[in-house]
């Protein structure tokens, strides 16, 4: 376990509340989704938790410690990589570990592997697909062994054989240990995948819940609406 | 003039011995300055790209500023610290290939600094999240950033190469032209040019605008390949 809390986080960049007196624990393991709709400060949220952004009021604490530890991996919408082959960059992410060459080597490999791009592994990386691109930035996060990945809608841009895949790697993920924390427009999705549900609206958490009971009896009239929103997804999830 | 010009091809043609050391020696003192500014250049561009210090502004500034360093003028610092009374008088390097390096060096580093500052700057916006993701340190990050933009920085360093091969002020008064010793391109271009053996002047500028065609045609190139090979 890797716990995380947040108490009264407050983020305003320029005298503009994007979270207000968010209180947040991650302690259990699974899958968190966090849903809102767009501007609910969803990226933000994920940002803090991975410590790349501070907050300006509020309280944050990672496995009892007040500086993030180096336990988290993040997994961004447009992940960046770097004019290299794909085992260059699967292996990124273990530069900092100081791991020797032979084991950053299996590490990455075994990784590259079961995200099934083992066969592309002396390939560019920036030629992939965007799907493969995906497999590839989860692949790094996940070579680094974490024990909280965060994945900031790491199906935005994807097909839904694509994103079919990359669920089932987070899923893989989530079956290896590591606690996982992502954002999502896709309701489905969020169905689909997670234990839990943070939904976030405005700056602030409305509501989370287990995640059939977020979607059976949402408890606030926001949350009734987000999932109005997605009528096809509803009446799925009621049949 | 189409009597010189012929003379000039029959020269270089017949790979004349005087022009062959002159090239020869160029290549060299060329060859020492750019590898010695690429190896303080390439890292002092991108740490003052990557790192936040106080000052870091003025740094770029002054980096930018010193690209536009008059050759003679550092020819003259060069020469103060390396001439007999000379802190480093003692070492008799002045009028020396090693002069020549070292004025080059103080010309040249600047140059590729700047330009590496400017090309990973650009870099390390758009990978400062994802190496800070990633807990890189530092060194990490300057070693990704100029591993990622290495086709780039092969610009920086061919403007390197061209601003040592094309110099005169500097090496002419650390150096002082002397013939088979210190004698390289430019400051034979001079010399023989005030001379009036246009001949041999104009040999070596073309052997000098060759070389700077071929190696912009080669970095254009590598640039090509590595579009179609990395994206």
């Amino acid at each position: 376990m890797f716990p995380i809390s947040l108490s009264n986080i407050r983020f305003t960049p320029d005298g503009r509340t994007v979270l207000t007196g968010v209180d947040l624990d991650i302690d259990v393991d699974g899958i968190t989704v966090i849903i809102g709709p767009n501007g609910a400060g969803k990226t933000v949220l994920l940002r803090i938790m991975a410590g790349l952004q501070t907050p300006h009021d509020g309280a944050i604490s990672w496995n009892g410690d007040k500086t993030p530890a180096p336990g988290i991996a993040m997994v961004f919408q447009h992940p960046v990589l770097l004019r290299s082959s794909v085992f260059h960059n699967a292996g990124l992410g273990l530069k900092p570990f100081g791991l020797s060459r032979a084991e950053a080597k299996r590490r990455t490999m075994q990784t590259l592997e079961r995200v099934g791009l083992a066969h592309r592994a002396e390939d560019s990386a920036r030629l992939l697909s965007g799907g493969e691109r995906q497999r590839l930035a989860l692949a790094r996060a996940w070579a680094m062994r974490p024990k909280l990945l965060l994945l900031d809608e790491p199906t935005a841009a994807l097909d839904p054989s694509a994103t079919d895949v990359v669920e089932g790697l987070v899923r893989e993920i989530r079956t290896d240990g590591t606690r996982i924390v992502m954002t999502t427009h896709n309701l489905g999705q969020a169905m689909r995948i997670s234990d839990d549900i943070v939904f976030l609206a405005n700056g602030r958490v409305i509501e989370r819940a287990p995640t059939s009971r977020f979607f059976a009896r949402p408890q606030s009239t926001e949350a009734k609406l987000f999932i109005q929103g997605e009528l096809p997804w509803r009446i799925s999830f009621d049949n | 003039m189409l009597n010189t010009l012929l003379e000039a091809l029959s020269l270089v043609s017949h790979l004349d011995n005087q022009v062959v050391a002159i090239v020869w020696l160029s290549f060299k003192v060329a060859l020492a300055t750019v590898t010695l500014a690429t190896l303080i250049g390439l890292p002092l561009g991108a740490l003052v790209a990557v790192a936040s210090f106080p000052g870091r502004g003025a740094v770029t500034v002054f980096l930018n500023a010193m690209m536009g360093l008059p050759s003679v003028v550092v020819g003259v610092i060069v020469y103060l610290f390396l001439s007999r009374s000379g802190p480093f008088g003692d070492m008799g390097l002045l009028y020396s290939p090693t002069a020549m390096v070292m004025a080059q060096t103080v010309l040249v580093v600047p140059l590729i600094a700047a330009l590496t500052r400017q090309i990973v700057e650009d870099a390390w916006r758009v990978y400062a999240t994802e190496f800070r993701s990633m807990h890189f340190t530092l060194r990490h990050s300057v070693v990704a950033l100029l591993y990622d933009c290495r086709y780039s920085l092969v610009v920086a360093v061919l403007a390197g190469t061209g601003r040592s091969l094309s110099e005169v002020g500097a090496v002419m008064i650390v150096g002082g032209n002397i013939e088979g010793y210190t004698r390289v391109m430019t400051t034979a271009i001079a010399l023989e040019t005030a001379k009036g053996d246009l001949p041999l002047s104009l040999a070596l500028g073309m052997v000098l605008l060759t070389v700077v065609l071929l190696l912009n045609t080669g970095a254009y190139h590598l640039r090509l390949w590595a579009m179609r090979k990395y994206g």
